[in-house]
């Protein structure tokens, strides 16, 4: 507006500063304000020579002038009316094409890069579990776990391959994923030794064994979780660009509509007419695209909030529960193979160092269960999370049956009861590693339907905001046409 | 969560230490106010500090001469034998607890027939339960971790505890101990390859791994400090378990362990590129851990060790042990016992 060069672009924001003009001037009826306009423009030109105005001020006095008789107002009121439901639709056009654009993000970007993360998490503690399993067997490792721990390496790697393609350059998430890239191999190159060691029947392969765990534990691990914790990050902040109301939108709609109405009462009140078509039919078009809005916001603002009440915050607790009982079933398993090697003193008293962390694992698998299953809101949702907890309870029992054996010199026994084919810790773990995966799915289902009719709301709304926009202002510019017409 | 786990222990031993070293001051002045016929050898220990293993307790208690306070051999049978000798059937076993990873000491092979358990621990326990029981197969062996082997004990979960454990003042106050049947001290392992000579000047700008809160630990802290030892030697790799500390070492991260003997022995016999270097720079004695009040059978496994140390005690030397610590086990062979407690 300060720019009076461009006369080209002058205009639009002189009708602007007009419009806002115009709803003013009904304040001040009228025909009879001839007494007050002359004077203002007077002492103006009295005080600046008329080869100094700028463009600008050229524009107001033009306006100034038209505003003195009644075409040139409804010109005014048309140009406005115009503008305003103009202004209406692209906003909304645009307000609405973000969040569904970030609906869509939540939906097929941001969600499954967190589910991603948590997979990365899942197979590498998963892995860990695998190797343990399998060490214990000795020579003995079956097929099954052996498979099960290359299948989870490759998990973990495809999974690193996926976030690295998809972590903004120089970001935390790139710098992670290239440190899980240089330890996994580490990872791999310990666990490898301890088996080779172990086959030989040397301990030190124990020890070995013991080291890869603490890299697991210590420097992988937290590593994944700050993955995690950044995906999920992401994904919280496409649901904050999804769901805020376009006040916006709303506010230019109702603004619209108010001037419609003032245009068509003011019309009623000079031509004692009730009904101006091109009027009418830009209110009408104006409402549906403001109902449109209004409606189709709430709706998909309910689906994506229900999205995250019933599916993210679920699946958050649950990949919890699931990682928690995954790292306490691998120390269950290295209690056996380190054999008291580690103690871990506490109010004076000496624990073995995994089963202290086991009971520590276990403590946090329990209240993540119990708050799975208070977020749990069907049958599909509660029942494998009840089995997990039934399941835990068990594993709890024959845990600590297991633990006594072993703490009796019972080796054997105790090495039964954990990964023995029947009646072993190892059926309840598997069970509740199954259970919580049934629930993840029921949940990441929930939140595939729920933010998918989420976004399904906001469809077509910008394209339709934008369409009904210029109905709007053809039938306004129609409408005072047809009262202009009668002028001439 | 290690940090913190380091941390607890190190405070832990912090507090041991401490009221080690109060100890040893009380105990100093004690011996230097009657200034007894012990003044000659005295000083000498007593200027290497606390972590020589001379450790000396309020009640008169020193851990270089712990080893002594067991009881004379009998082979009378008293209360405890009799239980044993009482139990039926299947349950007619002497129960052992025992180590099933300290290669060559106590460990199951697993490829022997049924994973058995071998070493030079076995070999004594196997030798105990002939003489009692009249079957060198009559035990059940046990396999305790490191932190059950006292309460196992004491709660009576096992007969005795043959595991590679030292005999000290603290230990004593809880179990009674055998005669020593073996001695070691702690002592150097590093690759052969490698310029480490021993505990010496070698060692300087090199990463030594001890086990966290050991008395080697201690020791080489001490004597750094005191310049017996390098100033660049590197010390700060500690590590859980001791054998930890082959894995740091073949991996690179440190140049040598310092240990046990018995265990750095242990340790070499897993990897042929590493050897013992030196001799040991401390004593210290593995005796077999019993309950208490269990004189009868103190005497009796003092018994079997006089019988075993004459027959049986090198054999189990050439099996287990000649390998790593050399053909001559005459660093190894315990003291002439004596029997110094009186009830």
């Amino acid at each position: 507006m300060t720019h009076p060069p461009k006369s080209s672009t002058a205009p639009p924001p002189a009708g602007a500063a007009g419009a806002a003009a115009a709803p003013g001037i009904p304040a001040q009826p009228g025909p009879p304000v001839h007494p007050a306009t002359p004077v203002l423009p007077a002492p103006s030109g009295a005080g600046v020579p008329p080869a100094r105005r700028t463009a600008f001020a050229e524009g107001v006095e033009r306006l100034r002038a038209a505003a003195t008789t009644e075409p040139g107002r409804l010109r005014i009121i048309g140009a406005v009316l115009a503008v305003l439901v103009v202004a209406f639709g692209a906003v909304t056009a645009w307000q609405t094409s973000e969040r569904s654009a970030a609906a869509d993000d939540v939906l097929h970007r941001s969600q499954p890069l967190s589910s991603g993360a948590a997979g990365i998490y899942r197979s590498l503690a998963d892995a860990n579990t695998a190797a343990s399993s399998g060490f214990l067997a000795g020579g003995q490792e079956n097929a099954a776990s052996r498979q099960r721990y290359e299948k989870d390496i490759r998990t973990a790697a495809g999974g690193l391959v996926t976030a690295a393609a998809n972590a903004e350059p120089g970001s935390a998430s790139e710098a992670t994923i290239a440190r899980l890239n240089r330890l996994l191999p580490e990872y791999k190159g310990l666990i490898e030794r301890a088996r080779t060691y172990n086959r030989q029947g040397y301990p030190v392969g124990g020890a070995y064994l013991r080291y890869a765990n603490e890299k697991m534990q210590k420097e992988m691990l937290p590593a994944a979780e700050d993955l995690y914790t950044t995906e999920n990050r992401r994904l919280d902040a496409d649901y904050a660009d999804a769901t805020p109301y376009p006040w916006a939108a709303i506010a230019l709609g109702l603004l619209a509509l108010a001037a419609l109405g003032w245009a068509q009462h003011r019309m009623y009140r000079r031509t004692n007419r009730v009904l101006n078509h091109g009027l009418v039919a830009a209110t009408a078009a104006a409402t549906v695209a403001l109902l449109w809005l209004v409606v189709g916001h709430a709706v998909a603002r309910s689906g994506l909030d229900g999205s995250y009440a019933h599916g993210i915050r679920s699946l958050n607790v649950l990949h919890d529960a699931r990682i928690a009982s995954l790292k306490a079933r691998g120390n269950e398993n290295l209690s056996l193979v380190a054999r008291g090697a580690e103690t871990i003193t506490v109010d004076g008293k000496p624990y073995d160092a995994y089963y202290y962390d086991f009971d520590k694992d276990m403590g946090v698998l329990g209240k993540g269960l119990t708050e799975a299953a208070r977020l749990a809101d069907d049958q599909g949702g509660t029942a494998p999370v009840r089995a997990a907890e039934g399941s835990m309870a068990v594993w709890k029992q024959r845990h600590a049956a297991a633990r006594d054996e072993d703490e009796n010199g019972n080796y054997q026994q105790a090495l039964d009861k954990v990964i023995g084919a029947k009646g072993a810790t190892g059926e309840c773990f598997d069970s509740v590693d199954r259970s919580l995966a049934r629930a993840i799915d029921h949940e990441q289902a929930e939140f595939q339907q729920a933010a998918g009719d989420g976004r399904d709301a906001m469809a077509g709304l910008p394209a339709g905001a934008a369409v009904l926009a210029v109905l709007a202002a053809a039938g306004a510019v129609a409408g005072i046409g047809r009262r202009l017409s009668e002028y001439r | 969560m290690y940090v913190r786990r380091a941390r607890a222990s190190l405070r832990g031993w912090g507090g041991v230490a401490a009221m080690a070293v109060l100890c040893a001051l009380a105990l100093a002045f004690v011996l230097l106010l009657p200034c007894t016929q012990r003044a000659p050898q005295e000083p000498a220990r007593a200027g290497q500090g606390s972590a020589t293993g001379v450790q000396a307790r309020a009640d008169g208690c020193v851990d270089a001469e712990a080893h002594r306070q067991t009881l004379a051999p009998s082979g009378a049978d008293g209360p405890t034998i009799e239980a044993i000798k009482a139990r039926t059937g299947a349950k007619r076993k002497l129960v052992v607890g025992v180590d099933q990873n300290s290669y060559r000491w106590g460990y199951r092979n697993p490829n022997t027939e049924g994973a058995r358990l071998e070493g030079f621990d076995i070999d004594l326990v196997h030798r105990i339960a002939a003489d009692i029981l009249g079957d060198p197969d009559a035990v059940q062996f046990k396999a305790i971790p490191t932190s059950q082997r006292i309460p196992a004990i004491e709660d009576g979960r096992v007969d005795m505890v043959v595991r590679t454990m030292t005999i000290t003042c603290d230990r004593l106050r809880q179990v009674a101990f055998s005669a020593p049947y073996f001695k070691t001290g702690q002592q150097v392992l590093a690759p052969k390859s490698s310029p480490v000579t021993g505990y010496d000047g070698s060692l300087a700008h090199k990463k030594v791994c001890t086990a966290a809160g050991s008395t080697a630990y201690a020791k080489l802290a001490a004597d750094r400090k005191d310049g017996r030892l390098p100033a660049t030697t590197d010390i700060s790799a500690t590590v859980p378990n001791q054998l930890d500390c082959l894995v740091r070492l073949q991996l690179g991260e440190a140049d040598a362990v310092v240990t046990d003997g018995a265990l750095a022995a242990s340790q070499a016999a897993q990897d042929p590129t590493v050897e013992l270097k030196g001799k040991a720079f401390t004593t210290e004695y593995y005796g077999v851990a019993m309950k208490k009040d269990a004189d009868d059978l103190v005497r009796r496994v003092n018994r079997v060790l006089v019988d075993y140390r004459a027959h049986g005690w090198q054999t189990s030397y050439d099996d287990w042990l000649s390998a790593t610590l050399g053909e001559d086990a005459s660093a190894s062979e315990p003291p002439a016992p004596q029997y110094l407690r009186g009830s």
